[in-house]
């Protein structure tokens, strides 16, 4: 079966400013995907070259199969997009948005069933005779994407879906691209945020200065920063010392009195202590250190994120 | 739906939606439809007087009327060139573009939906005009030609006020565009005859859009005689704008 996504050489500058330098991306059907990547990265110009609304210097790219450049009508039947700012008519209700995408999909008659089901997925029911432009950010990120979704899209593109959300909206909307991935359709998800990538991708492509600098399973970007540590803290510079003398794995920052154990799980945090203790050692604080994709990220780009 | 439908059913989609902004919004309609009848109640009453002295003795609404009703549909697409701006700065008209819809939808929605606030306009400034002593002589033939020129001229106006909408950056600047184009109907015979003005300015008068079409309305609404040159250079100049205005928006949508 040939791949939801498939991008090799994509270039695409903005009068001298390059911001895709050479893409490369290969998307399974039915997986999802994320496009990882801080602001500035290329993210949302690689979202819009796919969905059709620009177009690529150079490179080939083809989303379904097609290629957007050429075949756009049919890229647009086979994708739904939700961008970073809500995609929602103001002076419409929530249900004639809704409405009006059952009627731009030529849905006819089961237009009205799916306008409902979609309110009921999406818990916009009661908001359903609201103009839009009241929804609290939650609710017009969910009625974007139920938007998106009318259409029912084999592949999806979710740009940046839960920038500006608080924490409990952006689990809600978690769920929905989990229940989506479900029923089977590909998506691909741009964030900044690592832990979202974490927890809803089963791949993550790493995007900075146009490049894809890394890819792989969370798990993979993990295993290439390195394996955990053990972190302490102690009072004085002494201290220090003497543990990196009765931890010979340990690297030692004197500036900070703090020493890094190499070692992951509850073993190695017994290790640490029992050497501590038969050296007489107290540490004034002991922390785990397990690897996520900030250092991931530190690691392939030498910056920081968020 | 058949792949030949599909382009109409989306038109008739867009249009819909366009009108349910218009109603949703019918402050903008007011202030569209009332500005020319403020200048309709401005020139008969406060400056009719004097004006009507060079005119030979007929009655200054009847030669104003026509005037008015021509700068109505430049007054009236004031709106597209508004609604066309602030739609471009909403995150839907990004998502039309990547929904397999007929592309011109989106621009045929809002051409249709200010035509009839044009069609709204004149029939609200002619009601009022009657109401003020307007007593046109057109017979039922006329009566279509005047519908039908503010049909032809307004789709055309219409159309570029839409790529003037698209043309603007932001919603601020698209107020400003539209305001040569309020200004146009002053510069012709809508509000008194050419033959008072100076040289130059007296050509560019009388060959200007707005003064064939206010003479070729004058002259039906009126039941007089217009010559065919008259008439001609009207739609002539319908047909200019409109096609270059249609053109013009197509790029600018292309562009954006």
């Amino acid at each position: 079966m040939t791949p939801a996504v498939l991008v090799r050489g994509l270039r695409k500058a903005f009068d001298d400013h390059t911001v895709l330098e050479s893409l490369d991306l290969e998307i399974r059907r039915g997986a999802v995907f994320a496009l990882l990547g801080p602001n500035g990265a290329g993210k949302t110009t690689t979202v819009r070259i796919l969905a059709t609304q620009l177009l690529p210097d150079a490179g080939s790219v083809r989303v379904a199969g097609h290629d957007p450049a050429s075949e756009p009508d049919a890229v647009r039947r086979a994708i739904g997009v939700t961008g970073q700012f809500a995609a929602v008519d103001d002076l419409f209700t929530g249900r004639e948005n809704l409405q009006l995408m059952a009627d731009l999909h030529h849905l006819g008659r089961s237009g009205r069933a799916r306008v409902t089901e979609l309110l009921r997925r999406f818990d916009l029911v009661d908001a359903a005779g609201r103009p839009a432009s009241t929804y609290s950010g939650g609710m017009r990120r969910r009625l974007d994407l139920a938007m998106g979704l009318m259409g029912r899209p084999e592949i999806l593109f979710l740009d940046e879906p839960t920038t500006g959300l608080d924490p409990r909206t952006r689990r809600a909307l978690w769920d929905l691209v989990r229940e989506l991935a479900a029923d089977g359709v590909t998506v691909l998800l741009t964030t900044q945020y690592l832990e979202e990538a974490d927890q809803l991708a089963e791949r993550v492509a790493v995007l900075d200065g146009g490049r894809i600098v890394a890819e792989g399973t969370p798990e993979e970007l993990k295993r290439r920063v390195g394996g955990g540590h053990v972190r302490l803290r102690f009072a004085d510079p002494d201290d220090v010392a003497r543990a990196g003398s009765v931890l010979p794995a340990a690297v030692t920052d004197p500036a900070t009195l703090s020493v890094r154990v190499p070692g992951e799980g509850f073993g190695a945090v017994r290790e640490v202590v029992d050497v501590l203790e038969t050296a007489g050692l107290v540490a004034v604080d002991l922390s785990v250190h397990t690897p996520d994709l900030d250092d991931v990220f530190l690691t392939l780009t030498g910056k920081v994120t968020s | 739906m058949t792949a030949a439908t599909a382009p109409v059913a989306d038109v008739w989609t867009m249009s819909r939606r366009q009108l349910r902004r218009i109603r949703r919004y019918p402050s903008l309609t007011v202030m569209l439809v009332g500005l020319p009848v403020v200048f309709l109640l401005l020139f008969v009453f406060v400056l009719g007087g004097t004006l009507s002295g060079g005119l030979g003795g007929s009655s200054y609404v009847d030669y104003v009327v026509p005037g008015v009703l021509a700068m109505t549909v430049a007054s009236v697409v004031q709106g597209p060139i508004i609604s066309v701006a602030q739609d471009m700065s909403e995150g839907i008209i990004a998502r039309f573009r990547t929904m397999a819809i007929f592309r011109p939808s989106v621009l045929a929605g809002h051409v249709l939906g200010g035509l009839l606030q044009v069609v709204l306009g004149v029939v609200v400034v002619l009601g009022v005009s009657v109401a003020i002593g307007f007593r046109p002589d057109a017979g039922p033939a006329d009566w279509a030609g005047v519908l039908g020129l503010v049909i032809v001229f307004g789709a055309a106006l219409t159309w570029l006020a839409v790529a003037m909408g698209l043309a603007a950056d932001s919603v601020e600047t698209a107020s400003n565009v539209g305001l040569p184009l309020t200004l146009l109907p002053f510069l012709g015979s809508g509000f008194v005859p050419t033959d008072s003005m100076p040289g130059s300015l007296r050509v560019f008068a009388e060959y200007q859009p707005f003064t064939p079409v206010t003479e070729t309305l004058r002259g039906l609404l009126l039941a007089a005689p217009v010559p065919t040159s008259t008439w001609l250079l009207a739609l002539g100049w319908c047909v200019v704008i409109g096609v270059g205005g249609y053109l013009w928006a197509r790029r600018g949508y292309e562009r954006r």
